[in-house]
């Protein structure tokens, strides 16, 4: 089950990070890794400069482990390529056949295990030569071991079983004696350690030690760490440590502490003084305490930022500059317009059309300072329809209500009827005319919304019938006989996870747990492509709000970013620690979010493929991601029941709303980005006033370097409304471009 | 976090290891074979975990075969297959291997392929919409009554709301006499009837607290009373809290030493105030609850303090409920009864005291039907015919002072309640229901056959018409039977509270609900048995035929086996004297009930001990008076 895949790339990210932080290599190696995976011959959509001939020695020895992996999986022609790129001599990877030991690395490939498969013995080389690069002076161990354990060997030290107990309590005894400012500190050392020192014993077959350990401890960890310490729990043989993905996850990534320079002076003195060996190796070997000066935090500025799978973001991981401006709106003509408005008002034409140019002017002039530039990311031209379409927006926007705490959007609520096969998901277009489910039994179903009904294009031998010179040209090719409200797209074989209809209602996408991604052709309905890329179930996608990019993610936890022109991904984001839950673009195009049950949110450039923002203060999966239309602000739903709010610019939690009771599913912020709405498995729909939410902040400089929030909890008054359903879970919101608000799920005697 | 050191994991015992193993011809050891029971939970563990994530993105709540399926699919295991079936899997036993296995039937092809009745398939999957809210205000009622929409009330009125349920269910009982003032008088509270109405459906959470039971009742008592509170459907909702009280072995009937039947007499009398004045709300609701009362009556399993509240609760509704549920049923119930009585044993002692209340409570039921019935037979010539059935509650205070009935003012302090006007309102319109399916001679002897003397003793014939009101038209007299009180000793306070406690309810409980009908069925056979009696002034009015009958269907041996004598002269005449021969009091006890009503002292604040050391016993051998005279005390609690 192990997701190795995801490991594999996950590891790379470490090795990356640590050895190059500031790397702009960084994104060509993803680009390599994207060549790898979907391993097609001749790859051409690498992004970026070619790496120079692999330089360090680990990254060498990375490449050629990876090169192993390829050539024992017959990817010859893969493994050429990246040798040719990579600069490698020929012989290297005959080499490293031949001898497998040949990078003085323990692991023999060919020996490579008859369980776990072969990536795991990558996934330990992988990891090993980035330790041993990084900590290589500190670390005896592992050199001795044979393959697959190389991972685990670093619990491999011996230490007396029956003094852990002892060693653990001492500590606990002297963090709780502590000065109050410096426990709550202190205090989150608690649970890391508890988790290597419970792995220690178990990897060194103290199987009842570590059962009466965790029986001892487990009590004392924060509620929110439940969820693993129930797969912790269940752990309790060393042959179990093999495939466990909760466990690499602990090994192969440190867990993040920030801890004030006090603070941790204390944990150092006492611990130096007591001789605590095993504790202090731990933490230097399996933490990463994130050092700052200043007042320590408090238990709940703490509490508001734990919880996720590796602990907190370290602060530089934020510190990368974001672009969240809104990208320019290209001016467009419009003629229609002038008419219409002619023609709906019979004012003098100077009155009108001078504010309407401000208007527009106003807009498309100014350049954001926090916007991109234009040609950041290539997007593609507008078609004629497209600005047919946002003229259409246009005029619609004017019509738009201003919501706001006395005027709360009506809501209409989409309900699916009869969906035995079970609904996961449902996507509606931007216009609100089409409205598309994806279900349990592999279908998607695409219904029409308004009167108008859905038609397919005409054969092609019907096709050549057709005057093409005529006004009505794209009416004819529709072929009448094919009306109907809805229609059934077949062509998965597992269920249908994510769903999106592309900007210009041209496409439809949908992810499977059958590995793939298809796109829709909403005009012939009929599949166009099928993406294969994603390894394991696709959870989630979503296209571009200025189409052609779509991003997807799943569980091998890794987010690909995709063109529809091309069957690979352009960029592969990886780092999370598991399954990418949710993934969602931000409005200007230049960035990706992705939400992961690692409950961890990050950020991603889509140029360089960085992670320029992760964000931490979840307590479970989240299940839902949303940017505020200005693009300054993200809002994520967990299934712990709340939502947070995040300043993207500052990579700041800047709000925490409690209320509903079960995994939100949906968010969505109202046109103007007044009003938050969520949508919960609770079967409501609640309103939060997200002006205020926002307005309310006062980011200082301090709070901004620290990044030490202190949350108000404020909760009850940012909630505008609850808005029960009978009996249906809410699956998806949808704000019409008057802002009424569309609910949808499907109704669950 | 305690309860997650609780938790522990289903186990595949190393048993069912070896077992498996047999089955497929492996021979296991027990160290093998434990090692593989635990690797197989660990797999088994890993396979929910990473199955759970496929129920979550598929947006469900229940794990289902088909995740857990995925799952191990994507770990490269084989997929389990025959289990998707949307039913549970019933696991059976076998005794001897206690050996559990997934029952699996054979099934025949064949039928199944040439089956005529091929299923329709499911409905088209489909999406409909609505306006859920509009401008973010419901233009649905949201789906639950209670709790979930308590925001949705006006600030004030759930300040209100809150301060009041708090009042009336703290320790302070000032406080809760205040709040009960308010709810019963305050206009404005329609609103919030849900909520109180959901706060007294809370009987059921509070069983084993009498003093919390009591507050609740007290709230219904005040809703009801309240005249600016429609009630609506809530009657059935609150008819059926007061029944739980009435009628379920509370738990805090486990300790004698609770007062638990005060709790129900109390309960029974709001029962029939509730049905009284409210019953015309909910059709059928008098026949629902004669059943449910019937049902209780006639389940021997019910412990007898249940029994005790059906008894009560026929009682409360009136002589008709007691006639046609309790009577029916007496010789069968009487077995049972007798039963409990009759063992001395010591382990029986408080299960026997139980008997006694509900001898009691029946005694006290079967006396005033008899009263009662006899009284109709006489009644329906006393009313003016033009009293209407189901008239408009307005001519209430006409009926009042309708003669023959009650002597005017009602000194009692209940009438202060508003409840005892009912009684009187009741007593005078009710009599146009037909049934009696017993003439009164048969009844009474077949009740004498049970009680005895102690039945006997109440009634006896009177030697004159002495002092009956006087407002007696005389012209009845003449024509019909009347009841005729006689008091040798008119000026003499009667001490017997609990005979007096009857008759203020007695006249309206015989009255059938305001716009109930009767139950078609029970009407049908009444008319059919019963020529004798009828004090349907329907009827009167309809087939003024009848009324000859009747009048010749009651003939001097009304009561044969009481030591009656016939009327000494003048027109044909049965009198009913409430005899309630008083110990100490040397036997001048025998007055017409209707004079003593009057005389009727107010409520005596002495608590029932205090009354059965006063009263010596009566009725049954051995039977200790103070159990019925306890019973028969707490009836007669004020509302």
């Amino acid at each position: 089950m192990a997701a190795v895949q995801g490991g594999l790339v996950d590891t790379k990210d470490e090795v990356d990070v640590k050895t190059e932080p500031a790397s702009d290599g960084f994104g060509n190696n993803t680009a390599n890794d994207s060549r790898l995976l979907s391993a097609p011959p001749g790859s051409s959509t690498a992004v970026g400069n070619n790496k120079p001939a692999a330089g360090t020695p680990e990254e060498q020895q990375t490449l050629l482990a990876v090169l192993q992996f390829l050539k024992k999986n017959k990817l010859s022609e893969s493994a050429e390529i990246l040798r040719r790129e990579a600069g490698l001599p020929e012989d290297a990877l005959d080499l490293k056949g031949t001898d497998a030991s040949g990078s003085g690395q323990g692991g023999a490939a060919g020996s490579v295990d008859t369980e776990g498969g072969n990536a795991n013995a990558l996934l330990s080389r992988v990891t090993v030569s980035a330790s041993a690069g990084v900590q290589a002076p500190t670390k005896a161990v592992g050199e001795d071991q044979p393959d697959v354990s190389v991972v685990l060997s670093a619990y491999s030290q011996q230490g007396d079983p029956a003094l852990y107990d002892v060693y653990y309590s001492s500590l606990k005894k002297f963090i709780e004696s502590v000065l109050d400012c410096h426990r709550a500190e202190l205090s989150q050392v608690f649970y890391p350690l508890f988790v290597h020192m419970y792995l220690e014993l178990v990897y060194n077959n103290h199987e009842s030690e570590a059962k009466a350990f965790y029986e001892k401890f487990s009590g004392d960890q924060e509620c929110y760490y439940e969820d693993d310490l129930r797969v912790l729990s269940s752990l309790t043989k060393k042959e179990h440590m093999r495939g466990n993905e909760t466990l690499l996850d602990f090994r192969t990534s440190k867990f993040v502490l920030r801890i004030s320079r006090d603070s941790y002076q204390l944990l150092k003195r006492h611990l130096q003084e007591r001789q605590n060996n095993q504790i202090w190796n731990i933490i230097q070997e399996h933490l990463y305490i994130d050092i700052f000066d200043g007042m320590p935090r408090s238990k709940s500025q703490i509490d508001a930022m734990s919880g996720s799978l590796a602990g907190e973001a370290r602060r530089e991981a934020n510190k990368a500059k974001v672009y969240y401006g809104l990208l320019k709106e290209p001016e467009i003509e419009l003629p229609l317009d002038d008419e219409d408005e002619e023609a709906e008002n019979e004012e003098g034409k100077p009155k009108k059309k001078k504010p309407k140019k401000d208007n527009v002017g106003s807009k498309s002039k100014k350049q954001d300072p926090n916007a991109p530039s234009q040609t950041r990311i290539p997007l593609p031209e507008l078609k004629d329809s497209d600005k047919l379409d946002k003229i259409m927006y246009m005029k619609e926007a004017t019509k738009k209500i201003r919501l706001g705490p006395d005027l709360l959007p009506s809501i209409c609520f989409y309900t699916f009827l009869n969906a035995y096969q079970g609904l996961t998901a449902v996507d509606f277009t931007d216009d609100s005319s089409l409205i598309a489910g994806g279900f349990a039994d592999s279908t998607v179903r695409v219904w029409s919304v308004t009167p108008k009904k859905l038609r397919k294009v005409k054969t092609a031998a019907d096709l050549n019938l057709i005057d093409k010179e005529s006004d009505d040209v794209l009416e004819r090719i529709m072929d009448e006989k094919t009306a109907s409200e809805s229609k059934i797209l077949y062509g998965h074989s597992g269920p249908v996870y994510g769903i999106s209809f592309s900007p210009d209602r041209n496409y439809l996408l949908s992810s499977s747990e059958d590995a793939t991604i298809r796109l829709w052709s909403l005009q012939t309905f009929t599949c166009l492509v099928g993406y294969k890329g994603h390894n394991y179930p696709v959870w989630d996608t979503q296209f571009s709000p200025h189409g052609y990019y779509f991003v997807s993610g799943g569980h091998d936890r890794v987010a690909r970013l995709w063109a529809t022109d091309h069957y690979q991904p352009l960029r592969i984001f990886a780092g999370h620690l598991a399954d990418i839950t949710c993934t969602r673009f931000h409005p200007n195009s230049n960035y990706v979010a992705t939400g992961s049950s690692d409950r961890t949110i990050r950020l991603w450039d889509v140029l360089t493929g960085n992670c320029v923002r992760i964000f931490t203060g979840h307590k479970g999966p989240i299940h839902a991601i949303t940017f505020s239309p200005n693009g300054k602000f993200l809002a994520s739903g967990a299934t712990d029941g709340r939502v947070l709010l995040w300043d993207i610019g500052h990579g700041l939690m800047v709000g925490e709303l409690k209320g509903h009771t079960d995994t939100i599913y949906s968010l969505r912020f109202s046109r103007d980005g007044e009003i938050l709405a969520s949508g919960s498995m609770d079967n409501t729909v609640r309103l939060w006033d997200a002006m205020k939410a926002f307005d309310d902040l006062e980011t200082d400089d301090f709070t901004a370097a620290t990044g030490h929030i202190h949350l108000q909890d404020n909760s009850q008054e940012l909630l505008l409304g609850t808005y029960t359903s009978k009996s249906t879970p809410v699956v998806h919101l949808h704000f019409t471009r008057r802002n009424l608000l569309l609910a949808a799920g499907a109704y669950n005697p | 976090m305690a309860d997650r050191e609780e938790r522990r994991f289903a186990e595949v015992s190393r048993d069912s290891v070896k077992l498996m193993a047999e089955s497929s011809g492996v021979e296991l050891g027990d160290d093998v074979a434990a090692l593989l029971a635990e690797d197989v939970c660990y797999r088994l563990r890993e396979a929910a975990q990473s199955s759970s994530q496929f129920m979550r993105h598929a947006k469900r709540r229940k794990l289902t075969v088909e995740d857990f399926n995925k799952a191990l699919r994507w770990s490269n295991v084989e997929a389990i297959s025959g289990y998707g079936s949307q039913d549970a899997l019933p696991f059976r036993s076998v005794k001897e291997g206690e050996l559990f296995f997934v029952e699996d039937r054979d099934i025949n092809l064949i039928e199944l392929a040439l089956a005529t009745n091929i299923p329709k398939g499911c409905a088209e999957t489909m999406v409909r919409v609505n306006v859920a809210y509009l401008d973010g205000k419901g233009n649905i009622e949201p789906q639950g009554t209670v709790p979930t929409a308590v925001q949705s009330l006006s600030e004030d009125l759930l300040k209100y709301y809150q301060q009041i349920t708090r009042a009336i269910l703290g320790e302070d009982p000032h406080l809760m006499k205040v709040a009960l003032q308010d709810i019963q008088s305050n206009s404005k509270i329609a609103a919030l009837l849900p909520y109180f109405v959901y706060v007294i459906s809370g009987v059921k959470s509070v069983s084993h607290d009498l003093e919390q039971l009591n507050r609740l009742l007290h709230m219904v008592k005040s809703l009801v009373q309240n005249p600016y509170l429609y009630l609506g459907s809530y009657v059935r909702s609150l008819v059926s809290s007061v029944m739980y009280c009435i009628l379920e072995p509370l738990a805090a009937s486990i300790n004698p030493l609770n007062d638990h039947w005060t709790l129900r007499d109390y309960a029974a009398l709001l029962l029939s105030h509730i049905f009284w004045t409210h019953g015309d709300l909910v059709s059928g609701l008098y026949h629902q609850i004669l059943l449910s009362l019937q049902k209780v009556l006639s389940d021997p399993v019910r412990p007898l303090c249940s029994h005790y509240g059906a008894v009560v609760g026929l009682h409360a509704l009136g002589w008709k409920a007691v006639e046609r549920v309790l009577f029916p049923h007496l010789p069968a119930y009487w077995a049972n009864l007798q039963a409990v009585l009759d063992d001395y044993s010591v382990s029986n002692a408080q299960v026997k005291a139980d008997g006694h209340k509900v001898y009691g409570a029946i005694l006290v039921a079967v006396e005033r039907l008899l009263r009662m019935k006899a009284l109709s037979l006489s009644q329906p010539a006393d009313r003016p015919l033009s009293a209407q059935p189901g008239s408009v509650p307005g001519s209430v205070g006409y009926r009042v002072s309708s003669p023959g009935l009650s002597p005017p003012p009602e000194p009692l302090s209940e009438a202060a309640l508003g409840i005892a006007i009912h009684l009187q309102a009741g007593g005078a319109g009710c009599h146009w229901e037909e049934w009696s399916p017993v003439p009164l001679p048969a009844m009474y002897s077949e009740l004498y056959s049970f009680f005895g003397d102690s039945l006997a003793v109440r009634f006896s014939t009177g030697p004159g018409f002495g002092s009956y009101p006087p407002c007696v038209p005389s012209h009845f007299r003449d024509t019909r039977k009347e009841p005729l009180g006689h008091v040798s000793n008119p000026d003499t306070t009667r001490k017997m509270p609990q005979l007096t406690a009857n008759l203020n309810i007695s006249p309206r409980q015989d009255e059938s609900p305001r716009t109930d009908p009767p139950p078609p069925s029970l009407a049908a056979t009444g008319s059919g048995r019963s020529v004798a009696r009828s004090s349907s002034v329907q009827r009167s009015r309809s087939s003024s035929s009848r009324l000859g009958q009747r009048s010749a269907g009651l003939s001097r041996e009304v009561f044969p086996k009481a030591r009656f004598t016939s009327p000494h002269a003048g027109p044909p005449v049965i009198s009913f004297v409430i005899g309630g021969r008083q110990m100490g009091r040397r036997c001048q006890g025998r007055r017409p009930f209707q004079t003593t009503f009057a005389l009727t002292p107010p409520l005596p604040a002495i608590p029932p001990r205090a009354y059965a050391h006063k009263l010596p016993v009566i009725g049954r051998v051995g039977k200790p008076v103070r159990r019925w005279t306890c019973s028969h005390y707490s009836l007669h609690l004020p509302l």
